[in-house]
């Protein structure tokens, strides 16, 4: 158990590190500076006021997408369909935004429920396929996606009202927008939504390790079987966990539509911000804490990144680190081979020295 | 504008849209019948259309001509191939997590090939290729009515594209090869007491799902889109997968699943200009492939099961 815990951290440690040294000899073999490169990055993350509050503000969608993936990876589900809850929510909350006079008290959860709800709603036609005919909730989710995107795109065309490829700006009731925040942080766009985000974090974990339900929702990502002779009911817990996953997506879509933007755009591909999740979940192993670090740190590494182009280096760069870091932690097991042959072998030269005696 | 006129117009485009669908989805065959899911097709259609583009245009700066599109596919088969060992390795000796891998490498693929534009081109998209697959019209039979449609104004990928779709039915399944190929897929622990290579079989499948991806993702290039940029694929290879799954994993399937795919497209570019299918709201168009797909998941529009081991890593000695 103790050796668990061991690989659970050092592996995502391992991967960032070979990941960003990925990114190293992107660089080099572009020819650009890699120092140069890597002084840009940590400069555009730890900076300024403004880039710190930049980095922060792009965590909180971050941290919502990745507790969305990584609640549903807990019953053994991959939503992957994380984008396009984003999107559905990110709608809803920017609708209700503009189309109500409420006080704040009111207006502002409400729009952040309405979005919550829209996520959920969209994450239960996977859950509740999966449930009910068995079929896969990957592919029914990536075609969610694209229904999402197009649908979305739609309604704000036809029904809710463009001006300029955006909406109107959301009220100031039901807007996330901190004077405070963004003053303190040199005027970035830093919202009060990462409150949200890290109230979520903790509502994710409450409810994942102290409720009945979480217990079920875990037992039945453990082993289904089991958790199904044990008297709970794997199709309500699918159906459930999907759902919940689509509250926090539909939130990560609320982030966006009330805090960074104050409104919607119409959208020619995917934010990005559910397949970012989809790392973030990975990285910080479905954990809450985990997630948030991992948030924080891809956050950083999308805001830094855009420093770089100072010295010439694109910024795609840092999806190249992204995609890196990911395929290291899903390749785990061989770094955990490679671990073993050297721990083993001196464990072995041990023993053999033992018995020659 | 008469019926067959909307055809004449129709057909052609819907063929030349549906041939990059029909290839990458062979190549999520290949991938998925040896048991590995390739959530990554979308990104080796970006590589293939990335290097489609880039090798057309260098090869057309040395004088090659019209032969240069031809040759760019060729590389970008071979860009394929080798790109889709990020999904191999790490799937199939390193237990790693296909659905996450194929993330991941869409991801690669969307930031490796921006980046190298703008480090080789110092700008977000590449220039034009001046030799383009070109609009044929078929001796002969492009002067007959009606067949004219399939004849007249077409690109010869179409054609490459629908043959190939009876090469993979014939491969995959009237031949040794397919059905080891198959036998992985389906039931590893059988194939390997049997004495077939689980390991070697899956790359096989998955390479030769990369060299499809890398071709899909040129023809897209070098016939429909000319230049390379970040939308040049923008779901392609999800609909490719789309396609697929409502031909059940079965070669000639995914292509008449691909070319009604191709068609609905079609209709949603240009039908604002035709009369009729301009009342038609273009989201409906948009959407239906991927609704159709999940109705045919669902078991509404026929049922269709996967290879049943397909996303497992296979483990030696493990039951």
């Amino acid at each position: 158990m103790k050796l668990e815990r061991f690989y659970g951290i050092l592996i995502p440690i391992l991967s960032i590190i070979l990941g960003i040294a990925v990114g190293a000899i992107v660089m080099i073999a572009g020819g650009y500076d890699a120092g140069e490169g890597f002084y840009q990055l940590y400069y555009g993350i730890f900076g300024e006021p403004y880039s710190i509050g930049e980095t922060l503000r792009a965590t909180a969608p971050l941290i919502f997408a990745g507790l969305a993936v990584a609640f549903a990876f807990r019953t053994g589900l991959f939503n992957i369909g994380v984008e396009g809850q984003v999107l559905v929510g990110w709608m809803v909350a920017v609708w209700i935004g503009i189309s109500f006079d409420l006080p704040t008290a009111i207006h502002l959860p409400l729009a952040l429920i309405g979005a919550g709800l829209a996520g959920a709603l969209w994450a239960a036609v996977p859950g509740v396929l999966k449930a009910v005919f068995h079929v896969h909730e990957v592919i029914t989710s990536i075609m969610m996606n694209y229904i999402a995107l197009y649908l979305t795109n739609d309604i704000l065309r036809r029904y809710i009202g463009i001006t300029n490829e955006r909406t109107e700006t959301v009220k100031e009731s039901a807007s996330l927008a901190s004077t405070f925040l963004s003053e303190l942080t040199d005027f970035s766009r830093l919202h009060n939504g990462i409150f949200v985000a890290v109230l979520a974090a903790a509502v994710f974990w409450f409810i994942l390790w102290k409720t009945t339900l979480g217990y079920e929702l875990r037992a039945v990502g453990f082993n289904k079987s089991a958790a199904e002779y044990a008297g709970m009911s794997v199709k309500r817990n699918i159906v459930l966990s999907f759902v919940i996953s689509g509250v926090f997506a539909g939130l990560a879509g609320a982030m966006e539509g009330l805090g960074t933007f104050q409104n919607m755009t119409l959208n020619a591909s995917f934010t990005g911000v559910g397949f970012d999740g989809i790392a973030v979940a990975l990285l910080g192993a479905n954990n809450p804490i985990g997630v948030v670090l991992a948030a924080l740190l891809f956050a950083g590494l999308n805001i830094g990144g855009l420093s770089m182009q100072q010295v010439g280096i694109p910024p795609e760069l840092i999806k190249i680190i992204i995609a890196f870091i990911i395929i290291f932690v899903a390749s785990g097991y061989a770094i955990r081979l490679v671990i073993d042959r050297f721990t083993t072998k001196k464990d072995m030269a041990k023993t053999s020295k033992g018995a020659g005696k | 504008m008469g019926f067959l006129e909307v055809l004449y117009i129709i057909v052609p485009i819907a063929l030349a849209y549906s041939a990059p669908l029909i290839i990458a989805a062979l190549g999520g065959i290949f991938s998925e019948r040896s048991g590995v899911v390739n959530i990554a097709l979308e990104g080796l259609m970006i590589m293939g259309a990335f290097v489609g583009i880039v090798s057309s245009l260098t090869l057309s700066k040395m004088g090659l001509g019209a032969a240069s599109p031809w040759i760019a596919m060729l590389i970008a088969i071979a860009a394929g191939v080798v790109f889709s060992l990020f999904l191999a390795v790490p799937a199939i000796l390193f237990r790693a997590d296909q659905t996450v891998l194929g993330v991941a490498i869409n991801m690669l693929a969307g930031g490796l090939t921006i980046f190298l534009v703008r480090a080789l081109y110092d700008k977000g998209q590449t220039d034009s290729i001046p030799n383009r697959i070109s609009k044929e019209n078929v001796p002969f039979l492009s002067d007959i009515p009606v067949l004219k449609m399939f004849f007249a104004n077409i690109y010869y990928t179409s054609y490459i594209a629908i043959i190939l779709a009876f090469v993979a039915w014939y491969v995959v399944f009237k031949t040794p090869f397919g059905l080891r190929l198959r036998s992985v897929g389906e039931h590893p622990m059988a194939a390997d007491t049997m004495g077939i290579s689980v390991i070697k079989m899956r790359f096989i499948g998955v390479m030769i799902s990369g060299g499809f991806g890398g071709l899909a993702g040129a023809v897209y290039a070098t016939s429909i889109s000319l230049n390379f940029s970040l939308t040049t694929i923008l779901g392609q290879g999800f609909l490719a997968i789309a396609a697929m799954i409502f031909g059940k994993w079965h070669p000639v399937g995914a292509m008449g699943a691909a070319l009604f795919f191709g068609f609905a497209q079609a209709i949603s570019i240009i039908g604002q200009q035709l009369p009729v299918l301009d009342q038609i709201p273009q989201v409906y168009l948009l959407i239906a492939p991927y609704l159709l797909t999940i109705l045919a998941l669902a078991g509404v529009v026929g049922r269709a099961d996967a290879p049943k081991a397909v996303g497992v890593p296979y483990i030696k000695g493990k039951r």
